[in-house]
Order: structure tokens, then sequence, then C-alpha cells
């Protein structure tokens, strides 16, 4: 039997699948058949910056409105002595995940203003989450904001959430960098014990019938995990952080894919979401069935084996392996 | 003993005692005594337990009546039992109350009195719900404070276990019920000490059970019921005394001292007036003052009015009395004098054989809480003084027509100094009310301060003003009546200067606190020059602050409360300014410590953002410069009814008009609201012709029909104001036509829910409709003359328009408009619709509510009239026989109908063969039909006055009824599926024909959100803190199973089209019919401007299935049940959550929610599964007409 163990985040996994931040990690009983189901570790989805001060700050609002108005009518609703607010049930969360299930809980706090909601960062790690995920992005609209200062300002959250909490730190991040080297290199230096690779954007759609902006769940594809593959290649041995892949993940093949360019852990969603938290089961027999018959010992061993800076040809992963694809005649896509 | 010193309400201080000593709470909301029943509640919910150590069971239930069986059923079975309750609904618990005391039952109603309903409702406080019961055998018992509410709350329980007699303990409604003042709150200790658990256990022991069998409520003959009725008579003799001697109890364990009659006054006195409830609290300030100045005065107040006893009344009086003023809450038209004076009289006349009688005379004060201050004590006692004073007369009023009034001197004044006075003028909005009761609280836990606070609120929901009247000072507080004199006063809206003479009740050298939104240095010339010639001349000290400026910088929004709350304190120097401070932000902690701490960080940043912007105005080199003036209330163009009645009642002088000018019947006249220009909106809608597809959406979803749509010749343009818009009309029928949509610029109240549902976007900019909001000031003049131009272009005749689709029926003239109902309400969209398409022939019957509150409510009426004259005649009878009320109207149409049938036959001859049968065999399925019809009756009429016999003169008076007329029965789910639900289930099933609307909120909205059997499983409500467990009752199934009663639901935010559709056939269907609406509610704690998204939700989300069931085509042998919405296509969550009332059970109990929110999607699935099933199920063939 290979060694499918790994590290991340310092801690001590079975196996190389995590569960990504999902709707499917909100309820406990889903967490316990992705135990069952051999998933090594859960990120839980995010609590957002805005779903904390919403609810903190329109729930009496909700209750006061048309109140001490109409002199029949003083209140419209009966005074209750407390109220579990958004972060307060993601914490009680946290605590019956932990009571319930022996895989560590990665906690996952999602925005990008520093203000009161980051104090969740500290009551994620007080409910028991083994380490803490910090979603950060946010479509820059303003054309006066340059690149740097939006940098900067991620590094300064990152700085600010490290010296709130000792449970590791992992950022997820977007691609949407000049650098992304650059930007992973400052984020470890600010304290990010680990980098998730990368985050999806739910693009907005047009409904001509209506003239309004939708959004929908689009799921990810083979395509998004190539990005990934290439960016983990790249980062491996470049930055002080363990590097997790998530995004187009569903079959073994691709965990393994993500092993060998230097990931430490492969998340995944959309194969949990289309086949169910049982195929995990497959994918995880899947990867040591792979290594058996290519005689892997361990996934360690595996581990950043296809990085930039492992493999013979560096340059496949730069502008040279641009060229190359471009010269190489295509059945579909005919140069002439 | 130290006892701790609460700052509550009457109603809560009753609610106090009473949850603590009594094990059962059976109740039904009604103003104003609803609180009491909700504290009860709430602390039931919080497991909060009686003296016992057991939480009381507190139930609501279906209606007072069925609340007093539960009562008399719990009772007999030997729980300690109670209600709370008031006005009509302790009308409804009177045939209980007989069995009660005959049954010699003990217990305690809390009563806080209010008006029963006459000419008119009112929510207001007298006693005659409270003297309507005195045959009951039901002791009475008086409360005039805050403080004896609690203290006789306690006592009359005490009494009534020993006594076996039961009381009703009242306070005055709208005045005690809801005055906030700084009490000593009596402990647990002091009930285990006052409640005797010997008599407890004989109050069980009298109870049924299997194992000790009795048997109550026999029918009993003459031989025997007269006897046994009198068996009773000991204890009514010895109440009186046990009543004492628990007051003496009393006096010992808490310190305070009640008689069965307290005297107040000089020893000496020759003149007393004798009164109880808050009134005597008047009455002793002012006797207080007047014997100070050595008048021989003197006051009795009552405590135990039944059973009344002679002898403590007689004791009570000083020897030297010549003369005593009996004073009465209450109106007993036809009486010899009201009971108060009627028993004094008797009990002078059975003690005048041991010497002479003083003389007593008879007035009525205060009814539906009228006020009664000191100077009107003061004449009360002049009139005595006088040698033949007036006798059954009335004081606080003009009465001009048999000139019963007193008058008395406003300026008369007792308050004592040292008492800081002071008014606030607010928005309901803006939280003024929350931040002074919180003030009061702070003043009165604080300091060694006594504390008062009185609230008067609007009778509008939308852009409601609030008035607060706070009293503080180091002397007990008993002055229950309004501030006239204030030392401080609180603008917290600038607009308000131009409508409302707030410094008429400054005192020379007042404070005045204004919230301006303009810059500091030209705010004085922004203000009305009256407002500058009274702060001048009475030299106020002039305060301003831009309070939404600092709200706006912290995040508050329209909440200023803190920011004014914050202002008072640092102006008034009641405390030093840094402890006030602290304590501000102890109370917002503790207020919305639970609800976030966003919203707390919130406050506390407005609180210290405050001082910063708040400025003393120096008076020096100012003058009453300004040409603003205040506008009068109403144009000078009203009727003169409206000018000098209802205009007077706007500018808030209602209480000086006198009697002679008001209809003698509560008969009032319609579409009087178009006068009341209220301009609370801020940002009205504006028309954009080339977007607009002319589809009338916006006009049929307005709550407050102000907006609209009209086509029209062109030539109607001429003289058309310059900035009116008109453009081509759109559709074949109406090609080359006009089209012009208007908006009523002083009457929108800028809900912009029109903008929200408007279809139609600019193709250039997405983000621009056919209608904008843009802010109203600057549209308010042209717009004005716009809207004024467009009310004179002649609507398109009724028989030309396809009145059975959207933009058919929103052609026809609303003769519903301008209602005070809540900005966005989700009710009056369908009321406007009934008058749209029915309203000039509709007789409605409304069921009390929010519906009857905005259609019938002072000052101004809601329903209006077309150009000939005609509209709905409307009327309000009781809450709980709405059905029954309109099911007369009906009754009388068809008699009447039916005898003018018999008289055109008798007269037939004289009438004319041929208007004789054009008449008797009319079609009016059509509005040409019924024009043509008006217009064959009215040649009838014509015909009877040349017959001139008194047989035609007869069928001239009832000749009308020939013409169709629409009978509506409109009420809310509070009176359908609860305390009316038995009469609309016997109307429903009488065949006649009449039309039922339910305005179905799921909850009672016009008393604050209580629980109905409308309201959703999973939905929290007062009186289900934990989500009401039970599915909502499923009153169109129930009315579809009678067969021949037209059903209908409808939601217009789903499918404004069927709605018209429903509303048509339901009319057109010649027997009884039921309309159920979605009507969105402020009370569903949701975004009002997009309440239609949820009523959209409810649909998709199988909550609330469109569907028509019409008998007609059962008869056509086709499924009379047809499904006009689509299987569930959305989570019942994705409905659920986007209100408040869902949500906030998955804040306070996440896994009940999850729970009941589960098995209302499965009641969802089963319902949309039902339904289909009926709406799929063979018919019987068609049966001929004579099988019928």
């Amino acid at each position: 039997m290979p060694d499918l163990k790994t590290e991340y985040l310092g801690l001590s996994l079975k196996n190389p699948l995590v569960a990504s931040s999902s709707p499917l990690t909100e309820d406990v009983g889903a967490l316990r058949r992705m135990e069952d189901a051999g998933l090594a570790a859960v990120v839980l989805h995010s609590l957002f910056e805005e779903q904390i001060s919403a609810e903190r700050g329109t729930l009496e609002q909700d209750l006061a409105k048309g109140t001490e108005s109409f002199a029949e009518a003083l209140s419209y609703f009966p005074e209750l002595d407390e109220y579990v607010l958004g972060g307060e049930e993601y914490l009680e969360l946290i605590r019956a995940a932990k009571e319930s299930v022996g895989i560590p809980i990665i906690g996952s706090l999602n925005g990008t203003t520093r203000g009161g909601w980051l104090d969740y960062a500290k009551m994620i790690e007080d409910a028991g989450a083994d380490a803490l995920e910090l979603n950060i992005y946010r479509i820059p609209t303003d054309p006066n904001r340059s690149g740097a200062d939006v940098e900067q300002g991620y590094v300064d959250l990152v700085k600010s959430v490290r010296g709130a909490i000792k449970i590791p730190l992992a950022i997820k991040l977007g691609l949407h960098f000049s650098s992304i080297p650059n930007m992973a290199k400052r984020l470890a230096e600010a304290g990010a014990n680990g980098l998730v690779l990368f985050n999806r954007f739910y693009q907005p759609d047009i409904d001509l019938e209506s003239l309004e902006v939708v959004s929908n769940l689009v799921p990810s594809t083979r395509q998004e995990l190539r990005q990934r593959l290439h960016w983990i290649a790249v980062l491996c041995g470049r930055v002080e952080a363990d590097l997790a892949l998530t995004g187009g993940v569903r079959t073994s093949e691709d965990v393994i894919k993500a092993m060998m360019v230097g990931a430490r852990v492969a998340m995944t969603t959309c194969g949990l979401l289309e086949r169910g938290i049982g195929h995990a089961t497959e994918v995880i027999s899947g990867i040591s069935a792979w290594m058996e018959e290519n005689e892997y010992d361990s996934v360690q061993q595996m581990q950043g084996s296809m990085s930039q800076r492992s493999v013979a040809d560096p340059a496949s992963y730069e502008r040279a392996n641009y060229l190359k694809v471009l010269r190489t005649p295509h059945p579909e896509f005919p140069l002439a | 003993m130290k006892r701790p010193t609460v700052t509550i309400d009457g109603n809560e201080a009753a609610a106090h005692v009473a949850h603590r000593i009594n094990e059962v709470c059976a109740i039904y909301p009604i103003t104003p005594s609803s609180n009491m029943g909700e504290h009860a509640d709430e602390w039931s919910a919080r497991g909060q337990r009686n003296i016992w150590g057991t939480v009381p069971t507190v139930v609501e239930m279906q209606s007072e009546g069925g609340a007093s069986g539960a009562v008399h059923g719990a009772l007999q079975t030997g729980a300690l039992t109670t209600t709370f309750t008031a006005s009509q609904g302790l009308l409804l618990m009177i045939p209980n109350m007989f069995k009660i005391a005959g049954e010699l039952t003990s217990t305690v109603f809390h009563v806080s009195a209010r008006t029963v309903a006459t000419h008119a409702l009112s929510i207001f406080g007298d006693h005659s719900d409270v003297m309507a019961t005195r045959s009951t055998g039901f002791g009475l018992w008086a409360s005039g404070s805050i403080q004896e509410i609690m203290d006789f709350a306690l006592i009359s329980q005490a009494a009534s276990l020993e006594a076996r007699v039961p009381f009703v303990h009242f306070f005055d409604g709208f005045r005690s019920s809801h005055e906030v003042q700084k009490i000593e709150a009596l402990t647990d200790d002091d009930m285990r000490a006052m409640i005797d658990d010997e008599l407890v256990r004989a109050h069980r022991a009298r109870a049924m059970t299997p194992d000790h069998p009795v048997l109550r409520g026999t029918a009993q003959n003459p031989d025997v019921f007269f006897q046994c009725r009198e068996t009773i008579n000991p204890f009514y003799l010895a109440a009186p005394g046990i009543v004492q001697r628990a007051m003496d109890r009393f006096a010992k364990i808490v310190g305070r001292q009640y008689h069965l009659f307290d005297y107040v006054g000089h020893p000496e006195a020759e003149r007393v007036i004798v009164l109880m409830g808050t009134g005597a609290e008047v009455a002793h300030e002012a006797v207080e003052h007047m014997v100070k100045r050595g008048e021989k005065v003197g006051l009795i107040k009552v405590r135990l009015f039944r059973p009344f006893s002679v002898g403590a009344f007689v004791g009570a009086l000083p020897k030297t009395t010549k003369i005593i003023g009996a004073l009465d809450r209450t109106k007993e038209p036809g009486s010899a004098g009201e009971p108060l004076y009627q028993d004094i009289i008797t009990a002078l006349a059975e003690t005048q054989l041991n010497g002479s009688a003083p003389r007593v005379v008879s007035g009525r004060y205060g009814l539906s809480s009228k006020e009664f201050t000191p100077a009107m004590v003061k004449s009360v006692f002049d009139n005595l003084a006088q040698s033949t004073p007036k006798n059954h007369f009335t004081v606080g009023i003009h009465e001009d027509v048999t000139n019963s009034s007193l008058e008395w001197d406003p300026t008369f004044d007792t308050e004592g100094e040292g008492v800081v006075r002071s008014m606030f003028y607010g928005l309901g909005a803006d939280g003024t009310v929350g931040a002074n009761k919180n003030s009061i609280k702070i003043i009165g836990e604080t300091t060694d301060n006594f504390a008062q606070g009185y609230f008067v609120y609007d009778s509008k929901k939308a852009g409601s003003i609030t008035v607060s009247h706070l009293r503080f000072g180091p002397n007990p507080i008993r002055s229950s009546y309004l501030i006239n004199q204030a030392n401080f006063i609180g603008c917290h809206q600038f607009v308000f200067l131009e409508k409302y003479d707030m410094l008429r009740n400054a005192v020379p050298g007042a404070v005045f606190l204004l919230n301006s939104p303009h810059p500091l240095e030209e705010t004085w010339d922004k203000m009305p020059r009256r407002v500058q010639e009274q702060i001048l001349e009475k030299r106020l000290k002039f305060y301003v602050i831009d309070a939404y400026e600092v709200a706006k910088a912290t995040g508050m929004g329209a909440r200023i409360n803190t920011i004014m709350q914050t202002c008072f304190f640092a102006i008034s120097g009641i405390l030093p300014r840094d402890e006030a401070i602290a304590k501000i932000k102890d109370a917002i902690q503790k207020t919305y410590g639970a609800k976030g701490e966003e919203i707390v960080r919130k406050n506390f940043a407005a609180v210290d953002g405050t001082l910063a912007n708040l400025h003393e105005v120096s008076l020096e080199g100012l003058t009453a410069s300004s040409d603003i003036e205040m506008p009068p209330p109403v144009s000078p163009q009203a009727p003169a009814f409206v000018r000098e009645v209802l205009g007077e009642i706007i500018a808030g002088r209602g209480d000086d008009i006198p009697v002679s000018r008001f209809p003698v019947d509560g008969t009032f006249p319609t579409a009087t609201c178009r006068w009341e220009k209220r301009n609370i909106a801020l940002e009205i809608p504006v028309w954009d012709p080339d977007v607009c597809i002319q589809c009338a959406k916006c006009s049929i979803v307005c709550p407050h029909a102000a907006i609209r749509l009209k086509i029209f010749d062109e030539s109607a343009l001429a003289g058309a104001p310059p900035t009116f818009r008109a453009t081509d009309a759109r559709g074949r029928e109406f090609a080359g036509k006009k089209a012009a949509l208007q908006v009523a610029p002083e009457d929108c109240t800028g809900c912009g829910v029109c903008v929200h549902i408007c279809p139609a976007k600019n193709k250039q900019e997405t983000r621009l409709k056919a209608i904008n909001m843009a802010p109203q000031l600057p549209l308010r003049e042209p717009e004005r003359e716009n809207w004024e131009f467009f009310l004179q272009i002649p609507d398109l005749p009724r028989s030309e328009l396809k009145i059975n689709t959207v933009k058919g029926s929103q052609l026809c003239q609303p003769l519903f408009e301008f209602s005070g109902a809540c900005s966005g309400c989700g009710e009056t969209p369908y009321v406007m619709l009934l008058t749209q398409l029915f309203g000039d022939r509709a007789i409605i019957s409304n069921a009390t509510g929010c519906s009857s509150i905005y259609g019938g409510n002072l000052p101004t009426t809601p329903y209006a009239q077309n150009s000939e004259g005609r509209g709905p005649t409307w009327s309000n009878s009781l809450f709980e026989d709405n059905a029954e009320f309109g099911m007369g109207f009906r009754l009388t149409l068809d008699k009447q109908a039916e005898h003018a049938a018999e008289l055109i036959e008798a007269l037939r001859a004289e009438i004319g063969d041929a208007l004789a049968d054009a008449i008797l065999g009319a079609d009016q399925s059509t509005e040409g039909g019924i024009a043509e019809q008006r217009g064959r009756v009215a040649q009838l009429r014509a015909k009877c006055e040349s017959i001139g016999s008194p047989e035609a003169k007869n069928l001239a008076s009832i000749a009308d009824s020939l013409v169709k007329k629409s009978v509506w029965i409109v009420g809310g789910d509070g009176w359908a599926y609860d305390i009316g639900y038995g009469g609309l289930d016997h109307v429903l099933a009488s065949g006649r024909d009449v039309n039922v609307l339910v305005l179905d909120t799921e909850v009672y909205s016009n008393t604050g959100g209580q629980c109905s059997k409308a309201t959703p499983r999973g939905a929290v409500a007062k009186f289900a803190a934990a989500g009401r467990p039970a599915a909502k009752k499923d009153l169109g199934l129930m009315a579809m199973t009678y067969g021949n009663v037209y059903v209908a639901q409808v939601a217009l935010g789903s499918n404004d089209a069927q709605t018209v559709k429903a509303f048509v056939e339901a009319e057109a269907w010649p027997g009884p019919s039921i309309i159920v609406a979605y009507c969105h509610c402020i009370a569903h704690g949701i975004n009002m401007t997009t309440g239609l998204d949820t009523q959209r939700a409810a649909v998709q989300s199988g909550h609330w299935p469109l569907y028509r069931f019409n008998p007609a085509l059962a008869h056509q042998g086709k499924s009379p049940l047809t499904l006009d919405s689509k299987a569930p296509s959305i989570p019942y969550r994705d409905y659920a959550y986007m209100q408040t009332r869902f949500k906030m059970l998955t804040k306070s109990k996440p896994e009940r929610a999850k729970r009941l929110l589960e098995e209302a999607s499965a009641d969802a699935a089963a319902r949309w599964r039902l339904y289909e099933h009926l709406a799929a199920m063979p018919v019987a063939p068609a049966q001929e007409e004579s099988d019928a």
C-alpha cells in the first residue's frame, strides 16, 4: 500500500484530498459523510465580511421597521433575549464539527477590508478550528487605485490576521496579479503558512429578458485545473508556504498531477457536488491504485516532482511553452 | 425592605404581577391591552416562573369570547387564571363573566379601559367598557397611577381568592396603560406574603374533577332559580370588608395604605368631587394646589366601585361636605345619570335617614382619552360653588348644542416648581420615541428624580408623527395629561416647522432644539416667520444640529434617535454630561447588544459625533424676517366642512371644535383625503414617456393611487401646463389618442413600489426605467399643477374599456386614494382595484383592522367619488361581525329590489309595459347594461313623481335597488380566519350574492403582529415567538367545499392579470364569492419597496398557489378549479428567508427553524399535489337547468 499521507499547514493528513469551501460543508451531517468517504480535511464554507456586517447591522433595522409609529402597533415582533447572528452560527458549526468528526476542520473567512469582522479570525480559532483559510479578493473598479495599492492592502490584511491568531493561516488567492510569484512571496512573508490557488469567481451573466445582471454557479473546468497546475509548478520551492490546489479537481489523476507540480493537497468541490460525497472514496482509491501501478511509495515522493524546478525543461512552464503550442499543428484550429 | 425601582408603563405593571400569581392566561389581542398578554407570553417563553415555581401557560384564542370561555374552563378545573382585555373585547366576555361570577369564582381580569364603539370606533380610553359589565357580578376596581396598577393587581387577586368575588381591575387605556413612570416593583416575596396558599388550595378544591364529581351549569325553573340567585348575597356583602383587610395587609407588607375610598383635600371641605382612574390623580394635583390657596375642596378617589360600600363611601366624606361633583368617564344616553353619580345618589339616599345629605351634581369628562387637566378640575369646583350649579355637565369639550359644558381657564397651572417638562416632535421612523423611553429609564433609574413619559402617535401609518411628553422632578408626578407648558422642545424634523405650531407650548426662556438639514448660518432664514417670532418673543435658548449629517457619517441612516437624545442630555444638564453619555451607551448596549455589535458600534459613534455638531444660536441681531408662512392645513378650495372641521383636526386643533359642528350620527363625507396634502415623500416617480410601454403595472400596484394612467383625445391637452407630459397612446384600440402617466406629487409616499415593478427599461442606460425616482421638492410645484390638469381630463367611458384586463382596470378611476396606510402597503392596491372595477356601485362592510383604520380613521376619508358623485359607501361595524354585517346589506338590497319589482307590477299600467319590462328584464352583466339600467331607473323615478300615489312614492324611494349593487365584505386574516370565521362561514353558506375580500397578511397587522391561524408554519409572530408550529389554515379550500362559492387566491405581485380576472369573476358570480389576497406587510420584516418580490416568491415556492374556483364552470361540465400558477419552482427557503419573520427564527432557534422550514416545504408540496388532483378531477356532466 503506498503511503498517501501529506503535511499541509502543519497538519498531518491521511491523504491529499481535501473538501474545499462550498455549501456542502454547511452541515455537520455532510461533514461526517465526508470523513466517512475518506476526505482528509474539510475547509468550511466561507463566512463573508458582508454577511457579518450586514447581519450585525440589519437585524435591529429589520426588527425596528415600523415600530413606535402607530399607537396600536408599537412593535411587530416578540422581543427575544438572544440571537445567534451569522458569525455566531458559523462558530457553532465549527464547535459541532469538531465534536462530530476527527479530520481537521479549516475555517474560512472571506473579505477584503480591515474591520470589525476580522475579530472572527480569533473567534474561529477559539471555536476549535485547526487552521484558517482567508479568502481575499475583490474586483478593483476604481481606476485611481493602483495594483501596488491593492496588493499592499492584501499584505496588510494578512499581517493583521496573522497577528491575531496562532493557528495556521492559509490565503486563498485569485490569479489576477501582475506577478503571482511576487505576491505569493509577500503573502508568505506576511505570515501565510499556505497558499490556496486559485479562487474561482462566479462571473456575471446577462438575462436578456429582464435586462438584468445575473450570477449563477458554473462548475469548474479542466482548463481551470491547468492554470492551477501551471502556477503551482512555478511557485513550488520558490515560496515559503504550503501550496494547495483548488479548482477543476475531479479525478484521481487530477490529484496526482497536483501533487507532482508541488501541491500539498488538492481540494475538490465540483466532483462532490456532481457525483456525491461518496465519489471521494473512488478518487482516493484511484490515487492508491495509480501509485501502486507506477511504483510510487508515497505522495511525498511525488510532491514537486514535476515542478518547474524539477522538470528537465523549466521553459516548458514559461513563454517558450506558449510558442511551442502555437507552432504545433492542431486539427481543430488550423493555423493557416 | 428596599424594593427595586423600575420605569415601566401600566400594562407592564399589571402583567408583572398577573404573570407571577397565575397559572393560566388566555387572551386575545386588543388595543390597548395587547401588551399585557404579549409581556406574559414573552416571559413564559423565556421560562420565567410564577411564585409557585411553574411557568404560566399563555394561550392566544380566536376571540375574546373564546378567551373568556377558556378562562372559565381553566378556573372551573382549578387553575389560577387571568385574562387581559379592553373595550369590545370585554363586552364579548360578558356572558362568561355572568357565569364566572354566578359560580363565585376567584379571578381578576386586567382591563385597560377603552371606549366602546358607538357612532365611531376609538382605541382610546374611558370607562364605557367596564361600566357595561356592572351587572355581571364582577367587582370593579380602579387604578389611577402606574404604581397603583401594580399594587392593585396584587391586592385584587388576594381579595378575590378570599371573597370568591371575581374582579375587573381596570385602568385608563391609552393613558396609564401606556404612560411610563418610575415606580417601586413588587417582589415575589410581597406576592407570596399577600397570596394565601390556603385560599389557593381552597380554589383548587372547588374544581371539577372526576375523582370528586359534581355538576355545574344546571338549567333551573321558576320554582328555584330566584332563590339560588340570592344565595350569593353574603359573599357580596362581605367583599368590601375583605378588600379593605387585604389593603390593610398590603400596607403592612409594602407600606402603601389604600382604602375603598381615599379622601384627599381640606379636612373641612365643602365642595368634594368623586372620581376614579387617572382623572383622580389629576384631581389630586389640582386639589392640593387649591387647598394650598385656601380653598375648602376635596376629592374622593374611588378604588372599589363594585361591590359599592355605602358605609365606606359616606365614611370617607368630610362631614362638612355641602356639595358633591360626581365625575364619570362614560356616557349612558337616556339614563338618569352616569353610574358613579347614580350610586352616590343611592348611597346618600339610603343614609339620609340619619341626617341631611349633601347635594350631588353629575358630570362627564375624558371620553376617548379626552384631555382632563387641573384647569378642568378647577372649573368643576367653580361650578360646585355656583348657587345653581350645572348638573349633568360636560367638561373638556365645547358642548354648544345643549350647552352642558363648563368653561375652563387653560392657563391654570398646578405643576410644581422644579418639574422638567420636555416635548419631542419626531417621525415614527426616526426612533424618537424609543430614545425617549430610554431617556426616562436612564433618568428614572440613575437619579432620585421621579420620571414620567407619555407618547402621542399618529393615526396615519406612513410618515407618522410622534410627540413625546417627558416629565422629571423631585416629587411624585400625578400629571396624567399632556404637557402644554414645556421648558424643552425638540423638533427632530425640520419640515414640522411649517406643519405644527410647536412653540406655542414653550414657556418663556425654554430650550428649543432643532434638527436642521441646512447649514447653520442658513437655518434661521429657512424657518417660518411664526417660529422666528416665537423664539424671539419668548427669548428661547435655541440650539441647532444637523443630525442627519451625523447619522450619515456614522452609518445610522435615518435613525437620529441617539443623536437627538445626546443633545437633550447635553443641553438639559439633568445629568453631568459624561455620566449621561456613559448611561446612554449603557442603554444602547442593553437595547441592541443581543442584535449585534455593529449596531452598537454605530450608535456609539453617533453619540460621540454629536456634541461637536451641536450649536447654540445667539439671538443677538436676529429678526423675524422670514417670508415663509405656515400654510393652511387644507386648500382654501376645499368644501366648508373639510376646511372648518377636518382641516382643524389636521392642524391639531380638533379639541377646540364645538359639538355643533359634527354630524349627529357618525356620518362623514367621503372623498376628503384628496384635500390633505401630506407631502411626506422625499422622492417621487418621474415619467419617461419614451421608455414607457403603457402597461399600467405601476398604477395597479400603487398602494396610494398616486400614479395614474389616462388615455384621451388630443384635444384634451388644450391648456396643458408647460411641463405636462403626454405621448401617443399604445394599443390598437386607442389609435390616434394620447396617453399620460401622472403622479400626485403631494400624495405619493415615495415608497418606490411602482418603479420597482416597472418592466420597461431605457435601452441606452438599463438602470433607468419608464419611471424613476427623483427628489420631490423641486417637482412639487410643477407636478401639482400637472396633477390638477390631469384630474380634469375626462376618463374614457367605462363601457369602452376591457375592465377585466390590467390596463383596462387601470383606466378606471380609483375611488380609493391617498389612504394613511403604510408606505408600500400590500393591502391597499387590492382595495383600490375593487373601487376601480365596482366602486360606483359598491357597498363595503369592513372588519376592524388595518383596512378600517386607513379606510375610516379621521380626519380624512380615502373612499372617493366619481364625476357623477357615485362611489363606494363604507361602514365598519365590529371586528367579529363583518361578514354578517355585509350580508345585512345584501338582504336589504334583495328585499328592496324584490319589493320594487312588486310595486312596478302593481303600477305597470301607469309606468308602461315597455319601461317596466325593460327594467325587470335588464341584463346588467356589463358596464353598458348597468349604465342603461341607471337611465331606466331615472325614468322610473320621474314617472313615479308624476304618478304621485303613495305606492309610487314608495317605489321611488327604493328604485335604486333595481340597479345592480356590489356588496363587498373586506377584512384581514384576523377577522376571516379567527374572530369572524364562524360568521364568514355562515355567510358563505347562505348562497347570497356577496363578495368577500380577505386581505391576508398572515398576522394581526393592525395590533402589532400577533399570530393568527393564517400565520404560516415557521413564521415568528407574537404568541408564536418560537415560530408557529402549525400549518396555515387553508381558508380557500374550506370555502370550496360548499361547491357554490366562487373562490380565488391571488397575489398581485405574481400575476396581476389573474388578480383582475378573479375580481371580475367573483363579482359576476351571482352567489357568494371569496378572494383571498396575499398582502405583504410591514409586520413581515421586509423592505416594503420590494414587497411584491415576496409575493412572487410566495407563489413560486408553492406557499401561495394561484387559483380560481368558479362554480359556473361546473355548471358547464368543466372542472371548477383552475390553477393559475405552476408547480413550486423555487425552494421554500428562498421565499421564507426574504423575510425577517422567518429568518429571525434561524437566529434564535436554528434547529427548530430548520425543522419547521422542512415541514413548511412539505406543506407547500402537499398542498400543490392536492390542488393538482382537485383541478384534474372528473366533473359530473352538466345538468339541465330543470334538474337544479
